[in-house]
């Protein structure tokens, strides 16, 4: 799982454009919206495309975004929840 | 009534001028230039990482305009305006997105890349980073167009319900950037005793050719 966390770090860093944000600054508890990395609804959609481009997962229910995306670490429980890491 | 360039940045040949001075030049990769020059800068916006090309060089030639600009925070800024115009709209981020669409096999579109799909974002990047909230317009024109500036800003500031106009071009194409941003105001006592420039299409296509 720490590794998988630490890969998900780099690939969100990368995929949001995050140029000031070093994996080690991410706490994988601390959330991703709001008082976290404080990202926005363009992120969000940034997030989905990062699970299907690299792992393959497509989020069928939106609603579901909200508990997946919760953390860092609620996104890797959820990749290995689906047999994809 | 008399109105004055009261601050400008040009941006050309990815060096930045100020003010009549040399503020920044840039000698690396022309990719490596808004990165390099927001460093310069000591911008702290994480935003700017964010933004496509064409949002990074009107962010940073306003950013360099205003730095030194006191009288700009005093401003009412439901009362700043905001016209810009270009020749490329937002070609290269366009082409950016049509890339990532292109082969069905590997069909990511981005939409952080989508949302920059238009050229009138970036005047939505200046005023959110310094609150301007007046009217605003952008125009795409075949080549840089002093008259249409002038004579837009001009309006604007005739009106009952405009003080200060960020008025300019900035055009990317190809990862080069071709950008002048400048404050028009009326002229007062103040503004025309020091070497703020007159507010006419010679001076604009002055600066432009800086």
């Amino acid at each position: 799982m720490d590794a998988l966390i630490e890969k998900l770090k780099t690939q969100i860093i990368e995929q949001l454009n995050l140029a000031e944000v070093k994996p080690a600054d991410i706490n994988p508890d601390a959330p991703l919206f709001g008082d976290g990395l404080g990202l926005d609804s363009i992120d969000a959609l940034e997030l989905i495309v990062l699970l299907e481009k690299h792992y393959g997962i497509k989020i069928q229910d939106p609603k579901d975004g909200k508990t997946i995306f919760q953390s860092v670490r609620t996104m890797a429980e959820y990749i290995k929840s689906q047999g994809k890491s | 009534m008399d109105t004055t360039i009261t601050t400008y940045t040009r941006i050309r040949r990815q060096g930045i001028l100020s003010n009549d001075q040399l503020f920044y030049e840039h000698n690396g990769e022309a990719a490596t230039f808004a990165g390099d020059a927001y460093k310069h800068l000591q911008l702290s916006y994480p935003k700017f990482h964010k933004m496509d090309l064409l949002c990074k060089a009107g962010l940073l030639a306003t950013e360099t305009a205003l730095k030194d600009h006191a009288s700009f925070q005093s401003l009412d800024m439901s009362r700043v305006a905001i016209v810009l115009a270009n020749r490329a709209s937002s070609l290269e981020t366009d082409r950016q997105h049509q890339r990532s669409i292109s082969d069905k096999s590997n069909y990511f579109p981005s939409p952080a890349v989508f949302v920059y799909t238009l050229p009138n974002i970036v005047i939505g990047e200046i005023a959110i980073k310094y609150k301007i909230t007046g009217e605003n317009a952008f125009f795409v024109c075949e080549h840089f167009d002093a008259a249409l500036l002038h004579d837009y800003a001009e309006t604007l500031l005739k009106s009952e319900h405009t003080d200060a106009v960020l008025a300019g071009w900035t055009d990317v194409d190809q990862g080069l950037t071709d950008t002048l941003i400048y404050l028009v105001e009326r002229s007062t006592d103040s503004n025309k005793n020091t070497n703020f420039k007159p507010h006419s299409f010679e001076t604009i296509n002055q600066l432009y050719t800086l």
